[in-house]
Parts: structure tokens; sequence; C-alpha cells
């Protein structure tokens, strides 16, 4: 293997050259960038920019190879049919909202859309205010206490009237695993569109969205050691080729007159406007980084670092892991209450937190911290967390 | 900077006025929902003077040690004294100038103390 991964892999991100004691773990918000990545942006800028998709001049040829290369590769990355079913856009939220805006045309009031309480807010509200636009039916699948989807009575819940699954495959706050092997067969049974949520999934599982069956699938390249300012949506090219475009302008037109215009073929059809030239050149960096280590590689490590986590986690007093028990129902995600010790607090004295509102509600808990780990942290970065939060209870645990 | 002071974790640990009263003439709740924490504030006065400034609440230990200060330093002041305390009070008296988002925390007690006078 090229890489090695855990401690060794920081060299490979000039970030942890730069703060050699750098413990990063809010990987699930965002995470750090591999050299690659950078290079790759840094010659596009320094050797090659110009506009994609217009010019005949040659360094507008070479940045538009560069672009549409990144577009080959992610459509590998997924096992897409065509890397026509590859759409660039600014991050997984726009994906999910182009997914919820554009199929939500296609559907009659009364439709019912199916959600799971695991949902992030950006696969959410777009659908909220969809079902307000189109007079749809919001149903969720219910989450247990152990942060695992409620499915005993799944049968009941999709029906011929459930016209869309919109479901994340990994929980941004828990981390776990959605059974969509499960969910996916049954909703296409009943003829839904199925919509996944891949954001947090992307930097962990293996993504083979034929093998998934799923119709449209969604993520940001920030989220898989990729730039910040550019997110994927791939969807089956019929879906594509019926849904309305959700913006317009430049590059997404064929015909345009004072009067009308045409519209292009996917994915141009879905790329108004100029789009994040260099992040996608970056993101196609990423994915040939992530595909040299191997997804099955990241999860077999990821896998033991989660236990590895787990284990440590439960000897610390008085704190409760919210999330499932077992390693392989779940990602490197740890969200946790600590008795008598306020989240800001923990956060504090880790330095560094985060806030997520509707599923902390479910748990009757107003708030939690969450640590999230990945491919270049290792079971010493367990360790700091853990001192880190004993220090916490020695401090304000009276 | 270390925001976990000696003085801080002291009134966080023993907080000097956290209770409630029921002859308040002043009072207000403030919550901040994303983190859950919640600071209500009651003042006893009498004429113009607060007689008696007491909180109750939960949450980290910027909000309530701000909380515990601002009620301690209330008693027997006059309410246009409240007029003079602003943000650059509440860091000053905590001793720690908070990055901004942990200010927010620090702030709250102080946004209950203003809403209660604009509730009366």
């Amino acid at each position: 293997m090229k890489y090695q991964l855990g401690k060794t892999l920081k060299e490979e991100f000039p970030i942890f050259i730069h703060h050699r004691d750098l413990v990063f773990l809010d990987n699930a918000a965002s995470c750090q960038k591999p050299k690659v990545v950078l290079e790759a942006m840094d010659k596009l800028y320094r050797t090659s920019y110009a506009n994609v998709h217009r010019g005949v001049y040659s360094i507008s040829e070479a940045a538009t190879n560069m672009y549409e290369e990144s577009r080959v590769m992610v459509a590998k990355f997924i096992n897409a049919k065509t890397e026509a079913e590859v759409i660039f856009t600014r991050n997984a939220t726009e994906a999910l909202n182009v997914a919820a805006f554009s199929v939500a045309e296609l559907l009659q009031p009364g439709d019912e859309v199916l959600l799971t309480q695991l949902e992030h807010h950006a696969s959410l509200v777009p659908w909220q205010m969809a079902a307000k636009k189109h007079q749809l039916k919001l149903n969720f699948i219910p989450v247990n206490s152990e942060g695992r989807l409620e499915l005993e009575n799944i049968d009941k819940i999709i029906t011929p009237r459930t016209k869309v699954l919109a479901i994340t495959a990994m929980s941004n706050v828990t981390g776990t695993v959605t059974e969509l092997d499960v969910l996916i067969p049954k909703a296409k049974a009943a003829g839904a569109i199925v919509i996944i949520d891949a954001a947090q999934a992307v930097q962990h599982l293996p993504l083979d969205v034929q093998a998934l069956g799923c119709d449209l699938l969604a993520f940001s390249g920030h989220k898989i050691f990729g730039p910040s300012g550019v997110g994927v949506l791939w969807g089956k090219l019929d879906l594509l080729q019926k849904l309305e475009p959700f913006e317009y302008g430049g590059n997404m037109i064929s015909e345009v007159s004072y009067a009308t215009a045409s519209f292009a073929e996917p994915p141009a059809k879905f790329e108004a406007g100029t789009p994040p030239i260099a992040e996608v050149i970056g993101l196609g960096a990423a994915i040939k980084f992530v595909q040299e280590i191997g997804s099955e590689a990241i999860l077999e490590y990821e896998n033991d670092l989660t236990a590895y986590g787990l284990e440590q986690l439960k000897k610390v007093p008085g704190l409760r892991l919210i999330g499932p028990a077992d390693q392989h129902l779940r990602g490197p995600v740890f969200a946790f209450v600590m008795e008598g010790v306020h989240p800001h607090d923990i956060a504090s004295i880790l330095d560094g937190g985060h806030c997520a509102m509707p599923l902390h509600k479910r748990f009757g808990i107003p708030a939690t911290t969450r640590a999230s780990f990945t491919i270049y942290n290792s079971e010493e970065d367990v360790g700091a967390l853990v001192a880190g939060l004993n220090k916490a209870r020695q401090l304000l645990v009276m | 900077m270390d925001l976990y002071q000696q003085n801080i974790l002291d009134y966080y640990r023993h907080p000097r006025c956290n209770q409630k009263i029921t002859e308040a003439n002043y009072s207000a709740e403030v919550s901040n929902p994303l983190c859950g924490d919640r600071i209500e504030i009651y003042l006893q006065t009498s004429g113009d003077k607060i007689k008696q400034a007491v909180w109750q609440g939960e949450g980290c230990v910027l909000s309530l040690a701000a909380a515990d200060m601002l009620a301690e330093y209330l008693q027997n002041k006059s309410l246009t004294a409240i007029d003079t305390i602003d943000k650059d009070w509440i860091i000053k008296t905590l001793g720690v100038n908070p990055s901004p988002s942990r200010l927010k925390c620090a702030l709250l007690p102080l946004e209950a103390l203003k809403k209660s006078l604009a509730n009366n």
C-alpha cells in the first residue's frame, strides 16, 4: 500500500506539519487536506487556469480536461454507469436541495415522503419546505434509544403511497450506519425514488450506487479530504433527464432566444454558471488519494479504531455515549454527554466542539459533544481525548 | 487562554445568588436552545434600589459564573447602575476574554437582566 493509515498518514497533510501537536477530532464536520489536493489546485492556478467549457484556446481546454477528468474519477469511485450522471454542486447541502426541489416537482398533493429521525438538517429541511409547497406528507422512520432505526413496522411505513425515501447512509451525530440494504429494495418495490445523503458516509464507507440501487446520492468534497466549495449529486441518467433544472444560466442551455430556452443534457443541465473549477480538480485529487488507500482498507482500519474508541470511552466515569454499541453498526463518530459537565465546557477544555438540534431532543438531551475520527487519527488520539475528558471531570465535577 | 480560572470555577462551584424569589418586581428568562443554556434573573427592588438579585438556570461554567457574578454585583445597587453594565464589564469581571462563540454564553445572563427591565 502506498499509504499507511494512522499517525504516519499525518505526514501527507501539511496542517499536521504546521501544528505538530494537533489532534483533530472534528472530521465529521470537515476534514484536513492532503498535499496532493493542495498541489493539484495550485498547479491549475499556476499553469492552466481559465474558464471551462467555452474556450477553444489551449489553457481553457487544459482546464476543461482536468475538470472533466474529475467527473470521470467520481463516476468510477461511486460506480456510476456513466460520468454524465455526476453533477458538481457547491456542497452536499446544495445537492440535497436540488434533489428535493426537483423531485418534488414530479409529485402530487398528498404523496408521502419518508425520512428518518436521523436526518441532518440538509436532508430534512428542504423536504419540509417542498412539502409545504406541494402539499406532501412527511413520515419518519423512528430511532430507538441506541440511535438505530426502528424497523419492526417498516412494512407498514413503506407503502405504495411512499413516493420518496430520503435517508442518510450514516448519521452525523451517532455515527449510525443505516440499513440501506434492507430499505432501498423495499422503497424501490413500492415505486419510490430513493435519495441518499452520503455526506458522512463518503469518508468512511465504500459507496456503489449501482449495488445500492438508489436513484440520487449526494456528498460534499470537503468531507472526503477535498476542498470546501464543491459537492456531488449523482443521479440515474433517465431520472436526471426527467427532472427540471434547479438553476438557470450559462452552460446549462442548449438554445436560447429572447422568448425561450431549451436545456442541455445532464450533467450540464444542472451546472448553471461558472463552476468551482479548482475545487472540482482538488476533489479529483482527493478521490485519487482515497482510492490509492482503498475503501476496504479504510473500513477495516476505522472499524478497529471505533472499537478501541468505544472501549476506552466506556471507561471514562460519568460518560454516556450516544449511538450503537457495536462498532460494525457505526462509524468512528462519538457523541456523548458527561454527567455534571456542560458540552461547552468539555469542548472548550478539549478546544473544539459541536452542536446539533433535532436528534438530541429525540434523546432528551439538549446538546452533546462530538468527537469524530478518520484515517489519520490513531489510538494515540483516542488517548488524548480520554485524557481531556478526565481533565474536564477533575475540573468541574465536584 | 485558559477560561477555567480559579475565580470563575469558584463562582461556578459555590454560587452566592443561585435561588428563586417569589417577590420579584423584575424577572426574565433567556435561553439558547442550540446548547440548552437557560438563565432566569429575578430582581426585588424598593424604589430605585435593588434589594436582592438572584438567578436560576442551567448552562456551562461561563454562563453560570457570569450570572452569579452579575447578581452579586447588583445587590444594593440602583436600577440605573444596570445601564453601565455591558459586554466589556462582563469580560473584565470574569477576568478572561472568551472566544466569540463562548462569549455568547457569558453574555446570556446580561441579556436576561436587560430583558427583565424591558419586561416590566
